[in-house]
């Protein structure tokens, strides 16, 4: 019991820690910003220790995060092998050929009030479906490798993509492009000097909501069927034979993938729009 | 409806391409149905046509391109035929009576409808909780609004199966709470940041003029901040519901699951039936669809009767 009471006062020594800084004098400074989060974060993981090992839980249930970290240290071999192959192979090279695809579709289809008109509610329906459900399709189609779990990401990263840089481009107002138009500035010039950087916002955005799906498609896909390596095989293999301790150290892997993805394509939106009002710092 | 024209233009266009691709796609399986029936195939042994690329076998046997349309198994169905299997496991089984077989897609749909309200249900309340605590909180706000973010940015399949698992360690029967948690988790973000958002919304001179008639804070919650939150949750709910559903569909796919419409894929898939994977997925694809725009008719109906609509 001990361990679940030490692990609530941390907890609550956290809190009050973090609302003491909050309310203080120096919360907007960016070390105080950060670190309220971190505390946040590991009161959570101490309340989890302690409860693990005050009802002694079984680590076939749920390990503590301890175990986890040991587990993750010991075997880093086997992760960066799964790393390699699900993130590496199969999301990302999938991320570039989606996201480069739906920018080119959207660009050419621009061109087209027309299709336009037809494809963008047509794109946003199909942003909304549960389109992981083709992986076995594709599995199917393209191999046990990697090229399936790309394709899967393909398709899964194009409609969201798709759909921002086409409502991007319309960002765009008569007098700018009256402007441009005064400059004899034809559609090539407008283009890339008027049009792309006002869409970039919109792109960087339809981009981050794909960071996510690519990861969840490569992994989803991963249990169809796939090579002996991958994140998602050895979840799925992990979870049957009750090694869950090294499925956590997967999903924290999963975890620190996702989160470095996003967070790499927020940190050159924030350095490709800086011009934009919502990256502004107000001096 | 100046758009109806172009959206039934680029679908019809989208089912001809469907079509189009359909005879490269099942030449292969055709010309083997073909040679098993003791027709003359070009090239006549399996192991030769495997490597030989697919346009080549389509110049070589003309005749066999039509077989590719009537496929059992076809790599890639035509749109005729994942209508037909869709009618015969949804409207025909209904005719029959029995809309609840366990062959229906009806009786799927249910399942993972019923998972998806709960997962929605959980998810809303707890992204709507979590707003109100981060717009009055402070000390929430600043602890709790990097971890919502992060939380996204963490692929929940990966813990999809563990969540399966305990569950049922746990002593909880049935797929229906962890899949409802799977959704939940997809599906509180959205509706966390817009109700933040739309909570937020009010400008500084509306929340001085409720101080000046000495609003409570309670008051000026319902009268001001929620109301005028409305068009933001919406939106929210929206995308809240899609994401629910994706969260159940992806809680049915590990293996196990028997009912749902995303243990009719990984059914299909392990029996080699890529109609009934096709027809769950079109299944899903009209669920999702209902759900937007049943919540989409809801917010016209109540922003109206709230007079915001534009």
């Amino acid at each position: 019991m001990n361990w679940l009471i030490f692990a609530l006062v941390f907890w609550l020594g956290g809190w009050a820690l973090n609302a003491y800084l909050a309310n203080s004098p120096w919360r907007s400074a960016l070390i105080v910003r950060v670190m309220i989060p971190v505390v946040f974060g590991v009161t959570l993981l101490v309340l989890w220790e302690g409860t693990v090992r005050a009802f002694g839980v079984s680590p076939v249930i749920l390990p503590a995060p301890s175990v986890v970290a040991s587990t993750f240290v010991a075997s880093t071999d086997i992760l960066w092998e799964d790393f390699q192959q699900t993130v590496l192979k199969g999301a990302v090279s999938g991320f570039l050929i989606g996201t480069a695809a739906a920018f080119a579709t959207a660009i050419l289809i621009d061109r087209s009030a027309f299709l336009t008109r037809g494809l963008l509610p047509i794109g946003n329906f199909v942003a909304a479906l549960p389109i992981v459900g083709i992986a076995p399709i594709l599995v199917n189609w393209f191999g046990f490798d990697w090229h399936s779990k790309a394709a899967v990401v393909v398709v899964m990263v194009f409609f969201p993509v798709l759909v921002n840089t086409v409502q991007g481009l319309r960002e765009t107002d008569a007098m700018q492009r009256d402007l441009m138009h005064t400059y004899a500035a034809g559609y090539f010039d407008t283009l890339i000097k008027l049009r792309l950087p006002a869409a970039l916002p919109f792109v960087f955005n339809g981009l981050k909501i794909a960071t996510t799906l690519a990861l969840i498609g490569a992994i989803v896909a991963e249990y169809f069927g796939s090579p002996t390596r991958g994140m998602g095989f050895r979840i799925s293999t992990g979870v049957g034979s009750l090694s869950i301790d090294l499925v956590w150290a997967e999903i924290v892997v999963a975890a620190m993938a996702g989160t470095t993805f996003y967070g790499l394509v927020a940190w050159i939106e924030k350095r490709v729009t800086f011009w934009h009002p919502s990256h502004r710092t107000s001096n | 409806m100046r758009n109806t024209l172009p959206i039934l233009a680029v679908l019809g266009a989208l089912v001809v391409l469907w079509y189009v691709a359909v005879a490269p796609m099942n030449i292969r399986g055709a010309l083997d149905v073909a040679d098993r029936g003791g027709a003359e195939v070009i090239p006549p042994e399996s192991r030769d046509r495997f490597e030989t690329s697919i346009w080549r076998l389509m110049v070589d046997n003309p005749e066999q391109i039509a077989a590719g349309y009537s496929l059992d198994r076809p790599r890639l169905p035509t749109p005729g035929q994942v209508g037909q299997e869709l009618w015969k496991t949804t409207g025909d089984m209904a005719l029959k009576g029995r809309p609840m077989s366990k062959r229906s897609l009806i009786y799927h749909g249910w399942i993972t409808l019923q998972s998806t309200l709960w997962g929605f249900a959980l998810g809303t309340a707890l992204g709507m909780a979590g707003a109100i605590a981060i717009v009055y909180s402070r000390v929430v706000d600043m602890s709790l609004m990097p971890w919502a973010i992060i939380s996204q940015t963490v692929p929940i399949v990966a813990l999809a199966p563990m969540i399966i698992v305990l569950s049922s360690q746990v002593g909880i029967e049935g797929r229906g709470v962890p899949k409802a948690i799977i959704s939940a988790y997809l599906c509180y973000f959205p509706v966390l940041v817009g109700m933040v958002k739309g909570l937020r919304s009010p400008a500084a001179a509306q929340l001085d003029l409720l101080k000046t008639y000495s609003a409570s804070g309670v008051q000026g919650f319902l009268k001001l901040r929620l109301p005028a939150s409305m068009p933001y949750l919406f939106t929210s709910l929206k995308i809240g519901i899609a994401a629910a559903l994706v969260g159940t569909i992806v809680g049915e796919l590990p293996t196990g699951a028997i009912s749902g419409l995303g243990a009719r894929i990984l059914i299909g898939d392990q029996f080699g039936t890529p109609l009934a994977i096709w027809s769950a997925l079109f299944a899903a694809a009209i669920l999702a669809g209902t759900l937007v725009t049943l919540l989409d008719l809801l917010q016209r109906v109540t922003l109206r009767r709230m007079g915001m609509l534009a």
